[in-house]
């Protein structure tokens, strides 16, 4: 709806409404309400001129963090599907459906949409950052609120194990509103469950880096969120245990203005930068440069990388 | 016992009655009143059995929370001896959510911790309900390591609603914090032991609980949300807390089969309320028995045994 619907006649509503431009290739800012022109903001990995840095999923991710963005899709497990028949007002397997159709969707509609392999919030790839090797796990919270339950935590597991495996850096960015409900206690043990990948990474001497995006909170914080060895943010992004909704009600005041907020997080000694998406993967590059630097070069070699699809213009 | 629970009204008015009656009979009035006891004692009995035969998630939660059930500071008076107890961070301050210290169990001396609820009014907001801020877990990671450097097991009694969701614990890292204290239990090379002795509250509840054995009591519950803060996301309704109890399986039984606990420890007729010291007796068993198995391993064996013991949950077979 634009202020043009609520004027015109309703003939020429019909009209307006067969255009498909405007929803399809305009994106409003959060921030500053202007609109931008879509494929300006696919190039700057979808974070707006004043700085908005919006929800991606992991080809975005991928593109932003690998060198000349190739990398090569890691397989993630099957886990059983739906262990408690959960059912709220829908039933949880046809959540997971509706979900999977979604991002499926979208992902299908990115021109490297072969170049990655999700079937839950996760989504992994080995490639290069900096010229070092590096397994780039990354959270979607398109996907069920990115929320961790047995496959988020199984994929978390397969994408240590293959860091260690190939002699990479672990990189995670998290997206997530906490642990997914319906799968009950079994998503609070992967809690403990990708802690114990997080050792096997750590006792191998590879680095653990955090990429902590908008919003990360709940058991993935309260776990691998905050054990990186670095903890990299996005601007603005709100990182919490509670969110600040459950807070509110537990103290019955309002929260101030950017509690919880990346920034107010590096204030507090949580996070050790707060990065621009579009410098990620240079920022990255540099830590896994200097942490990575008195590791031999190793036999297990530079990773096969696949190439992405170039970009066909429609 | 002086609290009954909604599900036990029933119960709660025959034991009034045969209350009653004793007052009236210790008068000497009326000879037949013994007899009127008697029955109705029988039909409290009979009605304590069936209230708690096939208790539904919901009840169990309740009774889980119960106010008089045992709480740390009673199995450590019970059943624990020359307990010395370690307070702080060394950072910020002292978490009384979680208690914890030295003692001598069963013959070895053992790092012990768990949360406490408090009981009396002042009891409770001394221990803030027994949900930890970040310091309490910052607590429990400097008494692992004590326990690390010592070559001590570690025991833990699990009992919270769930970390503190407040504002100064958010401000502190409760998130890191539960986070290396999870990370603590899983490094430690020394064998560990947790019990879930009433609400085990998500990530306030792992940050002390993820040991070479997790035993559950059998009323207790262990949970990644509450079933209120469940029913009000998925309902929107927090009455529908029946229902998310129910979906969640966070009972014993559910949780045994999904080898997220390892034992079930049973609870005397009617809960651990109605006989503290005899739970207490059999809680101390079940860790006695479950550290002797594990003290002839290794600390790498025991670290190795940890991460078998969660990477199965779950698992495709």
């Amino acid at each position: 709806m634009n202020w043009l619907s609520n004027i015109s006649p309703p003939g020429l509503k019909s009209v307006f409404g067969k255009r498909e431009t405007p929803d399809n290739l305009w994106v409003k800012c959060p921030k500053s309400g202007e609109l931008i022109f879509k494929p300006d903001l696919e190039a700057s990995f979808w974070v707006t001129p004043s700085g908005a840095h919006l929800r991606v999923g992991p080809l975005v991710r991928f593109r932003a963090m690998f060198d000349d963005q190739k990398w090569e899709a890691i397989e993630l497990p099957e886990v059983p599907r739906d262990p408690l028949k959960f059912k709220d007002d829908k039933r949880y397997v046809d959540r997971l459906k509706g979900a999977k159709a979604k991002i499926s969707d979208r992902n299908k509609a990115d021109p490297n949409g072969e170049n990655i392999i999700q079937d839950d919030c996760m989504a992994a790839a080995i490639g290069l950052i900096g010229g070092k090797p590096a397994v780039v796990l990354v959270q979607d919270f398109a996907f069920m609120g990115g929320s961790l339950g047995m496959a988020a935590g199984e994929a978390f597991i397969k994408a240590a194990e293959t860091a260690v495996a190939r002699d990479a850096a672990l990189i995670v960015c998290t997206a997530s509103g906490g642990a997914r409900m319906q799968e009950g206690t079994l998503s609070l043990m992967q809690m403990p469950r990708t802690t114990l990948a997080i050792e096997d990474v750590r006792e191998a001497g590879l680095p653990y880096l955090v990429v902590l995006t908008d919003p990360t909170s709940g058991g993935v914080s309260a776990s691998y969120a905050m054990l990186g060895d670095v903890h990299l943010a996005e601007p603005e992004a709100m990182i919490a245990f509670s969110g600040p909704r459950v807070i509110e009600q537990t103290i019955r005041q309002k929260l101030p203005e950017g509690f919880q907020r990346s920034e107010f997080l590096k204030d507090k000694g949580v996070v050790d930068m707060v990065v621009d998406r579009r410098e990620m993967g240079k920022v990255i590059g540099s830590i896994l440069g200097h942490l990575m630097s008195r590791r031999k070069s190793s036999s297990k070699g530079v990773p096969p990388v696949s190439q992405p699809r170039v970009d066909v213009v429609e | 016992m002086n609290t009954y629970l909604d599900f036990e009204k029933p119960l709660a008015d025959l034991d009034r009655k045969i209350a009653e009656l004793e007052n009236l009979s210790g008068n000497g009035e009326g000879p037949s009143l013994q007899d009127e006891i008697s029955r109705l004692r029988e039909k409290s009995s009979k009605q304590l059995h069936e209230l708690y035969k096939n208790l539904d998630p919901w009840r169990k939660t309740q009774v889980a929370r119960h106010p008089e059930r045992p709480h740390f500071k009673d199995y450590i008076a019970e059943a624990f001896e020359d307990f010395v107890p370690l307070a702080g961070d060394r950072v910020f301050g002292e978490d009384e959510a979680i208690v914890g210290g030295l003692a001598k169990f069963r013959g070895r001396s053992v790092v012990v911790m768990g949360h406490e609820k408090g009981r009396s009014t002042e009891g409770r907001i001394k221990h803030n309900f027994g949900m930890a801020h970040p310091e309490g877990y910052r607590k429990a990671v400097r008494l692992m390591d004590m326990a690390e450097q010592f070559d001590l097991p570690v025991v833990t009694l699990v009992d919270t609603a769930g970390a503190y969701p407040g504002k100064a614990g958010e401000e502190r890292g409760q998130a890191e914090a539960i986070a290396r204290s999870t990370e603590r239990c899983l490094t430690l090379p020394t064998p560990m032991v947790s019990v879930i002795v009433g609400e085990g509250g998500s990530g306030g509840a792992i940050g002390i609980a993820a040991a070479n054995k997790v035993l559950i009591l059998e009323h207790s519950i262990y949970s990644v949300i509450s079933p209120e803060g469940c029913a009000s996301i998925l309902w929107r309704d927090a009455a529908r807390a029946r229902d998310a109890a129910e979906a969640m399986k966070i009972t014993a039984q559910p949780l045994l089969s999904n080898k997220i606990v390892d034992e079930v420890i049973s609870e005397p007729l009617g809960g651990a309320h109605r006989d503290p010291a005899n739970t207490i007796r059999s809680v101390c068993d079940a860790i006695d028995r479950n550290l002797t198995s594990l003290e002839g391993l290794s600390p790498k064996e025991l670290r190795q045994q940890r991460k078998e013991r969660f990477y199965a949950i779950g698992r495709m077979n």
